[in-house]
Formats: C-alpha cells, sequence, structure tokens
C-alpha cells in the first residue's frame, strides 16, 4: 500500500541557498509549495485612469517571486503620474507609461520577468495581446475601463476559466472583486493551530484507549513525579470512562454535566504536593469544555460534501474526487479522519512521543483508506498520495469559495443580487445604532461602480447612475455622501490608498494562485476616511 | 462638490490629483477646522519623523512623499540583509550591508522630485527631546516593541499644556503575516502604547525544566541547544544569530538531541526561527499597514477628512487577511493606572510567599507589565537595584527574601523602573493571591 503521509525527509545539514535566504519571511507563510505556485503564475494588468493602484499591486507580487507578468497601458507619462506612481521617474515624461513602470518594477527582483503593450502609442490591440500571450494564470484590470476592453477580457475569462480581479481606487475610496471562473476549493486554509485540535475523546480507538489504560492503571498509587506527568490526554480519558462507570454509559455531553465533570477532574488534582498543584491536571482541566465534544461536521467541509460539480472538468479533478471519497469515509465512520496533530502538553518525553505515534498512526490509516476509495474510482489512480494526505489532516477545514455563483466574470453586474444585497444593508443600517454594528460600505461600492467606464462625474452625475443600478437608493443619504466623496476626487488616485488597496489585492491574488489560505468572497470595499474594509458576497 | 476651489500646490500639474483631495472639503470634512487653502504651505513646512526604514519604513517613506509631505527624518540603525529583499524594496542586493536609513532616503529622495529625506543611522535612544520637539508627526514601523514604548513615553513626558507644539501625534504600525494593525496616539488625550500593552502579550517562555528534562517538540530541542548546550560548549566566542554557522552549530546540537529522544521536525529554518524569534513578513501587508498610517498622517496634517485619534473616536484598526479581510476599527480607552499617561498605581497580583528573585520575573512575563531589567523599592526602603554595582551587591541578598519575609503588605505601593524606559516610574499596588 501507497504509503499517504509523507515521513519526515533526512535532514539536510547544509544551510539554506541564497533564494530560501531571500524569501525566509515569506516562506515561513506559504511554504515551497505556494513559491512555486507563485513562480510559475503569469499575470496581466490592464491599466487605465491614473493607473497607480494595479502598478502598487504588482509590486507586492513581483517582490514575492511572481513568475512573469504583462502590463497593457496605452497612456504615455505625464507629468500627473509622477505625482501619484512611484514607478515612474523624471526620465519618463512622455514615454509609454506601460514600459517606464514595467522596468521599475523589474529593478524589484531579477528573478521575474516583464513586459508591456502598447510598444508605441495609438497601437493597442488587447485582443492580439491575448491571443500572442501564453495562457495568463490571472487577469487584473483597473477602472475606468472602455468597455470594448472590458467585453474582450470578459470573452477571454470565459474561454480559460482565468479568475479575473477588478479594481477601482479613487479618492479616499476604492474596492476590488475577485471573480473566479467556478467553485474555488481551497485545503491548505491555515486555521488557527488551537482550532485544529481534535483528540476523538468520545471516540477513543483500540490503540488510544488501551495506551490511557496502561498508564492509569493504578492512578491512585502513582509517584508524585508520574502522576504529575501523565499527559492531560490521559487523564481526561482515565476520568471520562469513571464518569461513564456511573452515568450508564453515557458521556458528559450536557453543559451542567461537563462542569460536573469538569470539577470531578479538579477534584483528582493532588495539591500535598510541594508546588500546591500538578500543571497536567490544570491542562486537563481547562481542556474539558472543549475537547469533551462529540465531533461534528463543520460547515466548510459540509458545503464541499453538498456541492454537485456541474462541469465534468471540475468532476474529475483530484479535489471532487477525493471530496467524494472523504465524504464516503464520513458516511461510513460518521467522523472525519483523524488529523493526528497532538497539542503540546505537560508529559514525559517518551510518553508524549508514544502518544503522538499513536495519533499519527491512526491518522495514517484513515488516509490509507481513504486512498483505497480514491483508487477504485476512474481517474483516481492519477490522483498524488500527497494530496490525499494533506485534504485528510485539514479536512475539517477545507472551505469552499464562490460555491454558489459559479458565473464568474459574467456575475460583474447581477442586479438581482445586488438589489438583495442592497435593501439587506440598508435595513442592517437602520439598526446599527442599536446592534452596535459598523454602517454599510456599500454606498462606496455603489459611488465607484456609477464610475466604472467614466473619467470623473459630479454627485449628481453619480447619484443618477446609483439610481439606474439599484432602484431607490438615489435617495439615501449615505449613498448621496458617498457620491459626494467620489466626486471630490473627480476619477483621481491618491498614491497612498491606492498602495493600501494595491496590498489588499496582493495578498488575495496570493491566495488564489497558491490555493492557500482563504480569499474574500468575492467584493471587498475599502473606507479610507473611517479606515476600515467590508466584504461582501455581490 | 467638484464646484468647490482647489488650491493648488506650487507644482499644480503634478499634485493635481492630491490637491483634490487635501485642498477642498468633501462631506465629512469639518470645515470649523479645515482651510483648504493654507493646506499645500502647511505640507511643505511640515516635519515628519519616519521611525525605522524596514518593511514598514520603506513604504512609508514611499507613500508620505507621495502624500505631499516634503521634508522627512528617517531613523534606523540597522544595515541591509538579504532576507529584506523579498519585501523592502527600496533595497537591491547590492545593498547588502549598507545602512537601510541612508539607501532608503537617497532613492526615495531620487525618485520622487522635490521631498528631503534626513537619514539617522542610530538608536531612537540617543536623540533627546529638542530633536523630537522638531516634529509635527512622528510614525512609527517597528518590530520592537520597547523602542515603542520608549518613544511613547519620550512623547508623552514631552507633552506641555502651555506649548500646542510639544504635543506630536504619534502614529504605530505592526504586522505578522497576514494580519497587522494601526493606531494613532494623541499624548495624553488618547490611549497611549503603555495603556495598550496588554494587547501585545510575549511568546510564552517554555519552562526551563521542559528544555532541560523533558523535550517533545522540535522547538524544546532548539531551545536546549540555544539556552544550554551553546552555554556550556562555547563553540564560538559570542553568538551572532545572523552568522550561518552559528546557526548551524545550533542546528546540528537541536537534531542531535531531537534524535536522541525520537522528535521529528528539527529543521535549519525552524532552528533559525526560534532563535531569531522570526515573526513571518510580506510586502503586500506591509503596504497595507504602512499605507494606513500615512492615511492617518495625511488627515492630521491636513484636516481633510476625519483621522483617527480624534476625541472620543475609534484610534485602533486591525487588519486581518488570513481568512477572508476582516478590518475591526476601534476605541482603545486611556486607562488610569498607566504608568506612563495615567496617575494611578496598577494593580499587580502577587503571592506572599513568592521571593523578591519571584517578583522580579513575575514583571517581565506580566503582560502590563514587560519589565526585563526592574529595580524595585517601596515607599520606605529600596528592595533590589540593577545598578550602581555597589547598591546591587548591596540589595541582591533581598532576592531569596519572601515577601512576607520583606514586610511588604497588602495595598502597599511599590516603585519599578526599568533601563529601557528611564522616563517613566512605574507605580504597582500589590494584590496578594
Ligand atoms: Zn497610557
Amino acid at each position: 500500500m501507497t504509503e499517504v503521509v509523507m515521513e519526515q525527509m533526512p535532514p539536510v545539514l547544509h544551510g539554506p541557498t541564497e533564494k530560501q535566504r531571500k524569501y525566509d519571511r515569506q516562506l515561513r507563510l506559504w511554504a515551497e509549495s505556494g513559491q512555486a505556485a507563485l513562480e510559475s503564475a503569469n499575470l496581466l494588468l490592464v491599466n487605465s485612469g491614473c493607473g497607480t493602484v494595479g502598478v502598487e499591486t504588482l509590486k507586492n507580487l513581483v517582490l514575492p517571486g511572481i513568475g512573469r507578468f504583462t502590463i497593457v497601458d496605452d497612456a504615455v507619462v505625464s507629468e500627473a503620474d509622477l505625482g501619484v506612481n512611484f514607478f515612474l521617474d523624471e526620465g519618463s515624461l512622455g514615454k509609454m507609461r506601460g514600459q517606464c513602470s514595467t522596468e521599475l518594477l523589474l529593478e524589484l527582483n531579477p528573478e521575474v520577468h516583464g513586459d508591456w503593450y502598447p510598444k508605441t502609442k495609438g497601437d493597442l490591440n488587447l485582443e492580439k495581446v491575448l491571443a500572442t500571450s501564453s495562457t495568463f494564470t490571472l487577469i487584473m484590470y483597473t477602472n475606468p475601463i472602455r468597455p470594448a476592453d472590458l467585453a474582450i477580457i470578459q470573452a477571454y475569462g470565459k474561454q480559460h476559466k482565468t479568475p479575473v480581479v477588478l479594481v477601482h481606487s479613487a479618492g479616499f475610496y476604492s474596492y476590488f472583486r475577485i471573480l473566479l471562473p467556478g467553485a474555488f476549493p481551497i485545503v491548505d486554509t491555515h486555521p488557527d493551530e488551537t482550532a485544529t485540535t481534535d483528540l476523538r475523546l468520545l471516540t477513543p480507538w483500540p490503540e488510544l484507549v488501551e495506551f490511557a489504560k496502561e498508564l492509569t492503571r493504578d492512578i491512585d498509587s502513582l509517584d508524585n513525579h508520574v502522576h504529575g506527568h501523565l499527559p492531560f490526554v490521559v487523564i481526561l480519558l482515565h476520568y471520562l470512562d469513571e464518569w461513564r462507570a456511573t452515568h450508564d454509559g453515557a458521556y458528559p455531553l450536557k453543559y451542567a454535566e461537563k462542569i460536573a465533570f469538569r470539577n470531578l477532574v479538579q477534584s483528582k488534582m493532588r495539591t500535598d504536593n510541594p508546588e500546591g498543584g500538578e500543571e497536567n491536571f490544570e491542562e486537563a482541566v481547562a481542556a474539558v469544555l472543549r475537547a469533551v465534544q462529540p465531533t461534528s461536521l463543520p460547515s466548510g467541509i459540509r458545503e464541499v460534501f453538498d456541492y454537485k460539480p456541474t462541469d465534468p472538468q471540475e468532476d474529475g479533478s483530484p479535489f471532487w474526487i477525493i471530496a467524494e471519497a472523504v465524504k464516503k469515509f464520513y458516511e461510513k465512520h460518521r467522523c472525519l479522519p483523524v488529523p493526528g496533530n497532538v497539542p503540546d502538553m505537560k508529559a514525559e518525553s517518551e510518553v508524549y512521543i508514544k502518544l503522538q505515534n499513536i495519533y499519527k498512526a491512526k491518522a495514517r490509516q484513515d488516509a490509507a483508506e481513504v486512498l483505497k476509495m480514491v483508487q477504485a474510482v476512474p481517474g483516481g489512480r492519477d490522483v498524488d498520495p500527497a494530496e490525499v494526505g494533506l485534504f485528510c489532516k485539514n479536512a475539517a477545514f477545507v472551505k469552499l469559495i464562490n460555491a454558489s455563483a459559479g458565473g464568474g466574470i459574467d456575475t460583474i453586474l447581477n442586479s438581482e443580487r445586488l438589489a438583495t444585497v442592497a435593501a439587506q444593508e440598508f435595513s442592517n443600517d437602520e439598526m446599527a445604532e442599536e446592534t452596535l454594528t459598523p454602517l454599510s460600505l456599500l454606498p462606496i461600492y455603489l459611488a465607484l461602480y456609477a464610475t466604472s467606464h467614466v473619467e470623473s462625474s459630479t454627485r449628481e452625475q453619480i447619484v443618477s447612475e446609483i439610481a439606474k443600478a439599484v432602484p431607490g437608493a438615489g435617495v439615501n443619504q449615505r449613498v448621496v455622501q458617498a457620491a459626494e466623496e467620489v466626486a471630490r476626487a473627480e476619477g483621481g488616485e491618491l498614491h497612498n490608498i491606492s498602495a493600501l488597496t494595491g496590498g489588499m489585492v496582493a495578498q488575495e491574488v496570493i491566495k488564489v494562485i497558491t490555493k492557500q489560505y482563504i480569499p474574500i468572497d468575492n467584493t471587498c470595499i475599502f473606507d479610507g476616511i473611517g479606515s476600515r474594509c467590508q466584504v461582501l458576497r455581490l | 462638490m467638484a464646484s468647490v476651489e482647489v488650491y493648488p500646490s506650487i507644482e499644480p500639474l503634478r499634485w493635481k490629483y492630491l490637491d483634490r483631495i487635501r485642498t477642498r472639503p468633501g462631506p465629512f470634512t469639518d470645515l470649523d477646522v479645515f482651510e483648504g487653502s493654507a493646506v499645500a504651505q502647511n505640507m511643505d513646512n511640515m516635519k515628519v519623523l519616519v521611525i525605522g526604514a524596514g518593511g514598514l519604513g520603506c513604504e512609508l517613506l514611499k507613500n508620505l512623499a507621495l502624500s505631499g509631505f516634503k521634508n522627512i527624518h528617517v531613523i534606523d540603525m540597522d544595515t541591509i540583509d538579504i532576507s529584506n529583499l523579498n519585501r523592502q524594496f527600496l533595497f537591491r542586493k547590492s545593498d547588502v550591508g549598507k545602512f537601510k536609513a541612508e539607501v532608503a532616503a537617497a532613492f526615495v529622495e531620487s525618485r520622487v522630485k522635490g521631498v528631503s529625506i534626513t537619514p539617522h543611522k542610530c538608536k531612537i535612544q540617543e536623540f533627546d527631546e529638542d530633536f523630537y520637539m522638531q516634529f509635527q508627526i512622528i510614525v512609527c514601523g517597528l518590530d520592537s516593541i520597547e523602542a515603542r514604548r520608549w518613544i511613547n513615553a519620550t512623547l508623552v513626558d514631552m507633552v506641555d499644556e502651555e506649548n500646542p507644539e510639544s504635543f506630536i501625534p504619534l502614529i504605530d504600525g505592526g504586522t505578522e503575516g497576514f494580519q497587522g494593525q494601526s493606531r494613532v496616539i494623541l499624548p495624553t488625550m488618547t490611549a497611549c502604547i503603555e495603556c495598550m500593552l496588554d494587547m501585545h502579550v510575549p511568546r510564552a517562555q517554555v519552562p526551563l525544566c521542559t528544555i532541560a528534562t523533558i523535550p517533545r517538540q522540535p522547538e524544546h530541542c532548539i531551545e536546549w541547544a540555544h539556552q544550554i548546550a551553546w552555554d556550556k560548549e562555547k563553540p564560538f566566542p559570542k553568538l551572532d544569530k545572523d552568522d550561518p554557522e552559528h546557526i548551524t552549530w545550533l542546528y546540528q546540537k537541536a537534531l542531535a538531541r531531537a534524535e536522541e529522544f525520537n522528535i521529528p521536525g528539527v529543521t535549519y529554518s525552524r532552528t533559525q526561527g526560534v532563535v531569531k524569534n522570526i515573526i513571518p513578513a510580506i510586502a503586500s501587508t506591509n503596504a497595507i499597514i504602512a499605507a494606513s498610517c500615512c492615511n492617518e498622517a495625511l488627515k492630521i496634517a491636513t484636516n481633510c477628512a476625519p483621522f483617527l485619534g480624534m476625541p472620543e473616536q475609534n484610534n485602533y484598526m486591525q487588519y486581518s487577511g488570513n481568512d477572508s479581510i476582516y478590518t475591526y476599527t476601534f476605541q482603545t480607552e486611556k486607562k488610569p493606572d498607566c504608568p506612563v499617561c495615567g496617575n494611578r498605581a496598577r494593580d499587580l497580583d502577587v503571592n506572599l510567599g513568592w521571593t523578591l528573585k519571584e517578583l522580579i520575573e513575575a514583571l517581565a512575563v506580566n503582560p502590563s507589565a514587560q519589565l526585563k531589567k526592574p529595580s524595585v523599592r517601596t515607599e520606605k526602603k529600596t528592595l533590589y537595584m540593577q545598578s550602581p554595582p555597589g547598591l546591587e551587591e548591596q540589595t541582591r541578598p533581598n532576592m531569596d527574601k519572601t515577601l512576607l519575609e520583606l514586610g511588604l503588605e497588602e495595598g502597599e505601593q511599590i516603585g519599578v523602573t526599568d533601563p529601557a524606559f528611564p522616563s517613566v516610574s512605574f507605580k504597582f499596588a500589590l494584590r496578594f493571591k
């Protein structure tokens, strides 16, 4: 049988390479796998307007080592560009903006490749750029965009199933949207370490039961040192048994029972020792409410189980093959595969390592069972066993983004959805003072959205555009204020707000490309006056 | 409204986007304090200090220069390391080993016409109040909590009610991985960094007995190599955490110990991470937090929109990008028992059976104290002094006495000083557990 969970590779005794040293601080976040994904990515930026927010985004992607980027921008550098865009200098005046920014961005990281179009003013042919370039991993474009260019991007995105990111920054406001071509599953979500502990105290398997019994056979006559070094997992298993013996075999599941059980464990702590207590029993007491818990199916993986891939290509992907197998595993055992990690706890080294190995062995056994199920279906033999191992380890935290819309680039304007969200947000705002929730940032989105294709608008023009998109919204006082604030900028970017937005967009692009952490679903609005964000699904 | 007049700066074409926003009011602008016609000139004459020329500092210098600030100083004593290059975008491989402050200042000056950036390659503690008094805004992009506390205490101490210029807003940013925070401190008016100290709890130390006798995690083996094996074997005269040879030595020691106990997971990278206490850092998070700090600086400098830190308003923004994007923008309250800006003694839970040594150790790990080298006295007598050596020797015997033996009483106040914060006298009221 194939080994699913990889054993530790023999350690390499030499230090890191120069590249590992350069990228050290980010490899600690997304590891070599994430880095490899970044380095093979090929990005397109279709730039417009003041042109800063897209370039600032690229800066944050060139630095960590994105593979390749292309800027499409038919603007010629003007004096005003130098006041807002850091990747231009005095020598850029009169030259193609895309070229100058590309050259200065490439200085940041010699490992990155970059190109620009058009090569000369007036020669822009976006369709040709798309047709002659190698396939783009992701496309970003900034508003205001010409509708004809948008149509070309939409056609390309649809054909190649390319994620598209749209960004708009003006004055103190910005928003960006991530339009994914279909359901987007993430296995490596990097949950909080404390959240991942899953000790299965209510469904222990024979090896774990045996181990705990062995250590606690004569628990009351153990010497103080051994008693004070029993791992808390073992302590809890022992007293759960004791509890069940006096409660018709039932576990303490109700809150009051858990408190009573906690008191039982507390009462077993020895206090007649020099320390006046025992750290391991304190850990056991502290863990009761969290660890004495029947296993339930987290919403993220439930959504994965319930999802029906619509597209045959999607259906045959390793993710969905593994998901189906894990679902079968769940249906058979009524629990997910054991993730296999054990938190640190007061214990003797040898005892702790044994305990750790019991959990690891169970995790390997569960993953092997899943792998067998995977390999039994068509295409399953091609699935990488390491991928199965990772899925099993993270099963409780697997996440599906963009599960219901699916439409991707076509959902740039989903009027029905927008109207529903607007009604919801405006009604929340009426209650905001009582519920102490911050006010909706949707008005900012609406005001910027109203200027998606125009360089600048007056407040009145913006309000009337908004009223067309969301009937009735034009009379909302906060919408009018947002429109006035957007009008103040007359389409101009503040460098600083674009830098901030470029940081947020870059984070999200990294998450989408590496398939690690959880990207927004699907619109993030930033308010530089109140200094806060809101994510809405539009 | 677009009809309101723009007051252009000296270079109207170059700054046209900025001038539209900073010189005319929007719907949220407080018209009582905003004066559009004066903004450009005010900013031309303003001096801003950036503390730190690292991940946040590089971003801050770029952002401030392109936000209309003309006269900027930057302090950083560090030199450039290769691991900076994935985010500190003003530095190139050929700059490794040079001073961050100098390279960063020169780069931004050459890229943005008309801005003057003065570098200082030294510690912030080397400057006195007169130096700090020349600035109208100070922005901090530091990774050290100790330096933050020092500048905070200094700025609060400088406030002179009679002199409006002594009142210098402090804007502070910090990042870790996909997360970060920015906050504005108006010394004596809003919560200060010391008021919020317990929001930055230092990582829990592994007990020495675990490291020495019962390791279970790779970190325990690494700490053993670092804290015990190194001191015993002294393979090099002094541990240099940036020297790969030294880290390799620690790594091999840790690995051998891990093998002895069958503990998996000791790697070079992990060794380096534990020994240097490395915090993951990326360009994009620095971009977000630095720009958030600069955004507040621009609003404070111009009043063209409300800023964080206005009385009774939000003064803190927390950002998290791990799971979607989440910001939490809120108001932290000034604490009356803040040792820097308050006047009441802060409660300290102690045990009568503790020795003075244990009390001193507690001051180091207590989230609202975090004092590494405290000297302690009561109103009546000196309990322990770190220096001068004579006094240290004289008070050392007290270290092994219990609080009971020293005659300390419930509610009694102790005064604590620490050389890291010379202007602060920390007062604690003892509460017996
Ligand atoms: Zn304070």
